[in-house]
């Protein structure tokens, strides 16, 4: 739903969107990246299982909680992108061993 | 300073949050060789109105987001060269008297102490729950500036902007700008707004620069072509898993279904209040801004010794006014550790505080105009008032009427306001669907109590923490 205006060029890292390789900008928001994707959704919610996606990007919604490298419920808005970093979207409730 | 700032546990002050006010606090105090620690969420400084300026600052993206941003890029570089012990990507969860204060940083908790400390923590949009406003493609306008600053990213496809306040004028002027399509603005300032506020008018004639750069934006965008509907109502947001279609309807009755991808959202913003909250600061109602302000006295300190309140949590007044605030409470902090007399304290502030006066002489005026609409405080039965635990408008009303609960009764009948985000997105439509029920008044039926932790901290984060208790 949203696109970058600048090719990034050399400036990228390789990251893992649920299990798939995506380029990344050095310096930007694991959110931001979710917004680039097909969708847009970072998590479904824990009561209806519903999708949500960033909506305030400033770390006070608590809609882009995202597992990264295994730990729950991280905002993926507060977490800039780093080389291998593997994201996936949270379903429901975090799971405890996240 | 070359020591790494998490080894240092004991500052003179300590400051939350690196924005203009957090910023200035922190030159300030470090001119008259204080010691301070400032803690910052974000993984750089700036707070939200320059986000990113550090990296945007050699980019050519820097001459399009206006000179307002352009500010910034001195402010960080002042900043970094004053000496505070910096910690970025630090989330505070707990302040302790005294002060011992609970943060995390890299997934480790730990306590650092301090003998003042600033909450310069700011503010954040004002949640505008509607049908449908849960669906990802619905966001903050804030949030699509803050991509815009900090990934460059802009809205695909055209995008519908619906609210009113200075803020959708700026980014949508900068969305230009920068290359992006508008599908449409949906103004929600009601009929007779500018009537209400020219009252307030006179006070900010001195503020004409303000004012010239408001209208020349306004009038930018009028030139730009894209429909722009005025007195919009109401909202509804449809679409299967995401935003496909966008119902609005106008003061007037008019009302039309629209194809959208994104639609961005801003009916003003309200200060920060959860940490003066948790630490027992009092606080009151404005009824100017509609929202909660913690009580303070000229030097921007709460009714807690040697807690301070600056920037836009002490009422929203903009960035000017955010750094002469935190110059204020620095000051002051200054004189409390003897390194400046009572002459001298009182010399340096006269002009901070002249400049106060100037800087916030408009904001009548700006509250009056853009007071959000009715609606928002008065959403239809189906809206999702607590994004987080799912619940809906309509249950807290049939709820609120029953044996007249409180905020707080509520949260624990419904789950509202229990979820990560704690009353953050919930708080205040709670307060006015109660007030509302119960026939009272808003700023008689209060706010959720705040405890500890204020972020979500886990398990591990707690086990980590390297804590000696006192013996007793």
């Amino acid at each position: 739903m949203f696109r970058k205006l600048h090719d990034p060029g050399s400036a990228t890292v390789t990251v893992h969107i649920d299990g798939c390789p995506v380029n990344a900008e050095v310096g930007e928001s694991v959110a931001a990246l979710l917004l680039r994707q097909p969708g847009g959704w970072s998590r479904t919610t824990p009561v209806s299982e519903s999708r949500r996606a960033p909506y305030c990007m400033m770390g006070v919604c608590f809609e882009c909680l995202v597992e990264i490298d295994g730990q729950g419920s991280v905002q993926g808005c507060l977490t800039p992108v780093r080389e291998g970093m593997s994201i996936s979207r949270q379903h429901g409730r975090r799971s405890l061993s996240a | 300073m070359s020591q790494n700032p998490s080894d240092i546990r004991h500052t003179d002050l300590l400051i939350v949050g690196a924005g203009p006010a957090g910023m200035a606090a922190a030159v300030t105090v470090r001119r008259h060789g204080l010691s301070v620690r400032v803690i910052d969420d974000q993984p750089a400084p700036g707070g939200q109105i320059w986000r990113g300026i550090e990296t945007v600052a050699a980019t050519p993206r820097l001459a399009r987001l206006g000179e307002a941003y352009r500010a910034g890029v001195d402010r960080a570089a002042a900043f970094r060269a004053c000496g505070a012990l910096y910690e970025p990507q630090s989330q505070l969860w707990q302040i302790e008297p005294g002060f011992r204060a609970f943060l995390t940083r890299e997934g480790r908790a730990r306590s650092v102490k301090a003998a003042a400390v600033i909450l310069a923590t700011g503010a954040q949009e004002r949640p505008v729950p509607f049908p449908g406003w849960t669906l990802p493609g619905v966001l903050t306008v804030g949030a699509a500036q803050i991509l815009l600053k900090t990934a460059d990213s802009v809205p695909d496809k055209p995008v519908w902007i619906a609210g009113c306040g200075p803020l959708p004028l700026l980014y949508m002027t900068q969305l230009l700008a920068a290359g992006g399509r508008i599908a449409g603005f949906l103004d929600t300032t009601p009929r007779g707004r500018l009537g209400a506020a020219m009252r307030h008018l006179p006070r900010g004639l001195g503020r004409f620069g303000d004012l010239l750069k408001g209208l020349s934006w306004s009038l930018a965008l009028k030139r730009a072509g894209f429909p722009i509907v005025r007195h919009v109502a109401e909202l509804r947001a449809e679409g299967e898993g995401r935003l496909e279609r966008l119902y609005y309807r106008t003061q007037e009755g008019r009302e039309n279904t629209v194809a959208a991808e994104v639609l961005l959202v801003h009916e003003g913003v309200v200060p920060s209040v959860h940490a003066p909250l948790a630490l027992g600061c009092a606080t009151r109602w404005d009824a100017g801004q509609n929202c909660l302000i913690p009580v303070l006295d000229g030097w921007g300190e709460t009714s807690q010794a040697n807690v301070f309140v600056v920037g836009d949590g002490a009422g929203i007044g903009g960035a000017e006014a955010a750094e002469l605030r935190g110059r204020l409470a620095a000051l002051r902090v200054v004189s409390r550790f003897g390194r400046l007399d009572g002459g001298g304290l009182e010399a340096a502030a006269r002009s901070e505080r002249k400049a106060l006066a100037h800087a916030l002489a408009l904001r009548p005026f700006l509250d009056a105009l853009y007071a959000p609409r009715p609606q928002v405080f008065a959403p239809p039965d189906e809206t999702l008032v607590c994004r987080c635990e799912e619940v809906t408008a309509g249950e807290l009303r049939s709820r609120a009427v029953q044996g007249r609960p409180g905020p707080n009764q509520l949260k624990a009948f419904t789950r509202a306001g229990m979820g990560p985000c704690q009353g953050r997105q919930c708080g205040y439509t709670l307060a006015h669907i109660v007030a509302a029920a119960q026939n009272r008044p808003v700023e008689e039926v209060g706010f959720y109590r705040i405890r500890p932790p204020l972020k979500p901290v886990t398990l591990g984060e707690l086990a980590s923490l390297d804590e000696q208790e006192p013996a007793a």
